[in-house]
């Protein structure tokens, strides 16, 4: 019965105080929707163009991770024969005269290339950023949908054309691209240095820039979404804070992805017109190259200017994400919003110039770096700032333990832990030592890799009965936090010891050196936690798609009891968000606990004599 | 037919735990959801708990296992004289970081135990503190400051150049697929031009023999040959690669930097022990006799029992540090830290590669019966 009343209250509402912008006057039952190809395929649907992103950002997930799997089996094992593959990977696999199988070298690199192009480009950007982005900017706005649907559809099938010509590539009979997903050149660019700079490096270059292609189309959408259509009483200072996040991360890639393009240009240059922006002085293959003049350091300025604020792509919607799931489910408002904000400002601000601190020990001037340590190391202070205002966020609250929350404090452990290695590996004095070693590896993964992946699922753990309709399973979603949690300290923790003890990454073998082939139980039992890490994303997916038509049933509209304008919409939402008016917000997003009441949603108007705090 | 049971036991086990998921959210129609969520709270809870002490004392004891494995502890002090400084510095971040990590996992998942939801509880309305947030703002900041401070103050010593008149060895590492190809100076101390476009089979680093000062120049392209250097004394190493990136890794001694073909880069560094120091400390005693360090008491070949142990067999190694190919993991070198007398001795013994391999052939220019081809 209290359901009823509630579904009402939100409904009264927004007749009461709701922006009416005669939806139903030109909308007569949504046309837009009326059949199965503009509904669930060429969708301009901002809700559906998401689920395409996120359903999307699985399959290459699970692709991804897939091969991170079987270069840990390598790496881990050996001695093993891994010749079961064949069936697989073909020729890939080379079978000695005692009959084990091992990866080729060739196709270990190419797997590790793959892994971190996959991963970085089209999970955690595509996948996490394209699919909240676009599922909660209108919603959390109060918009119909985005200001372009048109571009936005584009977006997600420049991001779909992007994954065909990569998973194309993957089947070339020289091999994908095998170079490292940062692509230095000379070895990019001369098929001579490596099998996967032929027909591979051309697939990846071409892959990468239709993907950013999308990744401006959407991020243009997204900007214009925040800045004009939010609903009246939306003011800047109201929004949640993941749409503030969202909305910071499509600048920075609106400002960053295009000089990747431009690295790419000169790279597509020196490859297939003979210049020689990143080339000089080589001789490859017999023969001394007539190019001279070009630096290979220039394409790492390009391409770190892009690569830096990448990973700030990629964080931001994770802390948006992180900063609302705690806030909601500990039941009290998010610790220090404005901090929040300006520390999220502050970041990306900081963002752009910091990018060399990638390249200390790549030849640029060391005067040089002197500034870029003092600008990377400034980045802990809001960082700091951040991580403490999410653990008061918990104190004093009335925790809700589920997947969503549970992800969202286990974001909140990954990102202290890889954070603070950050601090070693921006201070280029400790950097000499630690860098291209696995203290780097294990330092990424946990600070933008795992948390962003928790960021994700807390994500979607939360908004799933938005999405669907209907709940995820909370007990395999819990198997998954706490499984995923500790493989992925198991995996990770332990690499740290082994760059400090110097073993570089990107090895095929550890055996050739003496100093790094003395950690073969560790790399052991790395291998097994990622393996099962891995089945624990398996559950999850299954989960997901379970859950899809088999989940048990969202009953009320506002499950969570939260205060965002996405739980107003009714428990199926249509094109168009609200049937009716839109609503008008009345005060921000985090009264949780305020004088006493739960929660207030975004469209209560203020009580009698009541202020508003924040 | 085993890869088939392992493959059928798995996926029984995946059909179990889905089948566990679906019971428990029958079990919670029945139970009523709230009651549920309050046992999840509790269970929950004390799981996160559970992790924090698990965790933070598994880092611990971790880290302690693996002290003696690590460069910088244990038996691997540095073998150069700026790695100390480095290895400091690494300690002090550690050491403040550490408490950062410390404090906030046991906040974090203290304070998701103790407020976990309960009946009756209310949580309480805190949106923000100016003074809290200022304090944490400013304490980071500090710290940082001085962090930056001691690095940057480190890192402009240990990068600069050698400076004008100073005495110091220049040697040259020129990076190639898949090797290191090293150069000294010979008699003159000097190393000779080079062009690249001079490269072919015979002349490896495209060595100007036009250019008398690489006449007296030791060229080795061989891996299995050892590298020896002084004690004591600075040491330049021109960087250079001849075809893709590169980087001269030299781990003991601190010591990194990229290969850039067409930019030739350098490191400096002064080693600050032998290798054979450095092997008395890896064999050490402890003062009832037995080995400090056990693991390198082993034989240093499984196969021979009775071989080498691996301290007295221990080398320091020159890897490759920057992605470059196929062959990327196998660019090692053997480097031996000498005496200066052993070293003089050493170096007295190398002959020019002018000499032994160019000097009278077509190449040469200075061939007198050849004509002047070399110079055409």
């Amino acid at each position: 019965m209290a359901e009823i009343a509630i579904k009402h209250k939100d409904d009264v509402l927004i007749e009461e105080l709701g922006y009416d912008d005669h939806f139903h006057d030109h909308h007569h039952g949504d046309k837009y929707q009326s059949n199965f190809i503009t509904h669930y395929i060429f969708s301009q649907d901002h809700k559906v163009i998401g689920k395409q992103f996120l359903i999307t950002g699985i399959f290459w997930g699970i692709i991804g991770a897939a091969m991170s799997v079987i270069f840990r089996l390598q790496l881990g094992f050996p001695e093993d024969s891994i010749a079961w593959l064949q069936p697989f990977l073909g020729k890939w696999i080379t079978i000695n005269s005692e009959g084990i199988g091992s990866l080729n070298a060739d196709f270990y690199y190419a797997l590790v290339t793959m892994h971190g192009t996959i991963l970085v480009f089209f999970v955690l950007t595509a996948g996490l950023s394209g699919t909240f982005s676009n599922i909660l900017i209108p919603l959390q706005c109060g918009a119909r949908d985005m200001a372009s649907p048109l571009l936005n559809m584009f977006s997600y099938w420049f991001f779909f054309l992007a994954g065909a010509v990569m998973f194309a590539s993957l089947f070339l009979s020289t091999g994908p691209f095998s170079g490292g997903w940062t692509a230095y050149p000379p070895l990019s660019i001369l098929p001579q240095a490596s099998s996967g700079s032929g027909a591979g490096m051309t697939l990846w270059a071409l892959s990468l820039v239709f993907f950013v292609v999308s990744v401006l189309l959407g991020g243009i959408n997204y900007i214009t979404t925040v800045l004009n259509l939010r609903t009246k009483g939306m003011g800047m200072w109201r929004l949640p804070l993941t749409i503030w996040a969202f909305f910071i991360t499509a600048i920075i890639a609106l400002l960053s992805f295009p000089v990747l393009v431009s690295a790419f240009l000169l790279t597509i240059c020196d490859r297939e017109l003979g210049t020689s922006f990143f080339l000089s002085d080589i001789y490859i293959a017999g023969e001394a190259l007539e190019r001279v003049g070009g630096s290979p350091i220039l394409f790492q300025h390009l391409f770190w200017f892009l690569g830096h604020p990448e990973v700030y792509i990629i964080i931001l919607p994770a802390m948006g994400i992180v900063s609302e799931v705690l806030s909601v489910h500990s039941r009290k408002p998010i610790f220090g919003y404005k901090a929040m904000v300006f520390s999220i400002l502050a970041i990306a601000f900081l963002s752009f110039i910091v990018w060399a601190h990638h390249m200390f020990m790549s030849g640029v001037n060391p005067f040089i770096s002197n500034f870029f340590v003092v600008f990377t190391l400034i980045i802990a202070v809001p960082s700091a700032v951040k991580v403490f205002n999410w653990i008061t966020t918990l104190y004093g609250g009335n925790i809700r333990f589920n997947s969503a929350s549970l992800f969202g404090i286990g974001f909140v452990s990954m990102f202290i832990s890889g954070g603070l290695t950050g601090i070693f590996l921006g201070n280029s004095a400790i950097d000499i030592q630690m860098h291209d070693t696995y203290f780097v590896v294990a330092h990424f993964h946990i600070v933008m890799g795992i948390a962003a992946f928790f960021g994700m699922f807390a994500g979607i753990y939360h908004w799933f009965p938005k999405m669907y309709g209907r709940f995820m399973n909370e007990t395999l979603g819990k198997l998954h936090f706490w499984g995923t949690l500790v493989s992925a300290y198991a995996i990770f923790w332990p690499m740290h010891y082994m760059g400090i003890a110097g073993v570089p990454r990107r090895y095929y073998s550890f055996e050739t050196f003496d100093a790094f082939s003395h950690f073969d139980d560790l790399n052991k039992f790395i291998t097994i936690f990622a393996i099962l890490s891995f089945a624990l994303q398996l559950l999850f997916v299954v989960n997901f798609f379970y859950s899809i038509w088999k989940g048990k049933k969202m009953t009320t509209r506002n499950p969570w009891g939260a205060n965002t304008l996405e739980w107003t919409t009714p428990i199926n939402t249509g094109h168009g968000n609200w049937p009716g008016k839109i609503p008008t917000v009345q005060r921000w997003a985090y009264d949780y606990g305020k004088d006493g009441i739960e929660f207030t949603t975004q469209i209560t108007p203020l009580r009698e004599g009541e202020e508003e705090v924040h | 037919m085993t890869g088939l049971i392992i493959v059928l036991c798995v996926l029984m086990i995946g059909v179990i735990i889905v089948q566990v998921g679906r019971v428990s959210e029958l079990a919670g129609r029945i139970r009523g959801n709230e009651e549920i969520q309050r046992d999840n709270n509790n269970m929950n809870g004390i799981i996160s708990l559970v992790f924090m002490v698990v965790f933070l004392i598994s880092t611990i004891v971790s880290a302690w296992y693996y002290k003696n494995s690590m460069l910088g502890y244990g038996p691997h002090e540095s073998a150069s004289l700026h790695g100390s400084t480095l290895d400091y510095i690494f300690n002090v971040t550690l050491f403040f970081t550490a408490i950062v990590f410390f404090i906030t996992h046991i906040a974090l998942f203290w304070f998701a135990y103790k407020y976990r939801g309960q009946k009756g509880r209310k949580a309480i309305f805190l949106s923000h503190d100016n003074r809290l947030e200022l304090i944490w703002t400013i304490i980071p900041a500090v710290v940082m400051t001085f962090l930056v401070v001691g690095g940057l103050d480190a890192w402009n010593e240990v990068m600069a150049d050698v400076g004008e008149g100073e005495e110091h060895i220049e040697i040259e590492a020129t990076g190639m697929q898949f090797a290191w190809m090293m150069r000294y100076p010979g008699e003159d101390g000097l190393l000779g031009r080079k062009d690249y476009t001079l490269i072919n089979s015979t002349n490896p680093l495209g060595m100007d023999w036009t250019d008398t000062k690489n006449h007296d120049d030791w060229v080795s392209t061989a891996a299995g040959e050892i590298l020896k250097l002084p004690v004591g004394k600075k040491v330049r190493v021109r960087i250079t690669s001849r075809d893709v990136l590169h980087n001269f890794d030299l781990p003991h001694f601190r010591v990194k930097m990229d290969a850039v073909p067409g930019l030739p880069t350098y490191f400096v560094f002064t080693p600050s022990m032998t290798t054979e120091e450095y092997r008395q400390n890896l064999g050490a005693l402890k003062k009832n006799g037995e080995p400090k360090y056990p693991e390198w008491w082993e034989p240093s070949d499984p196969d021979e029992p009775d071989g080498p142990k691996r301290w007295e067999a221990f080398m320091f190694e020159l890897a490759c540090a920057e992605l470059c190919g196929n062959g990327h993991y196998s660019m090692r070198r053997v480097v031996d830290i000498v005496s200066q007398e052993e070293f003089d001795m050493w170096a007295a013994g190398l002959q020019g590669y002018y000499d032994t391999t160019i000097k009278g052939t077509e190449e040469d220019p200075f061939n007198t019966s050849g004509g002047l081809s070399g110079l055409n």
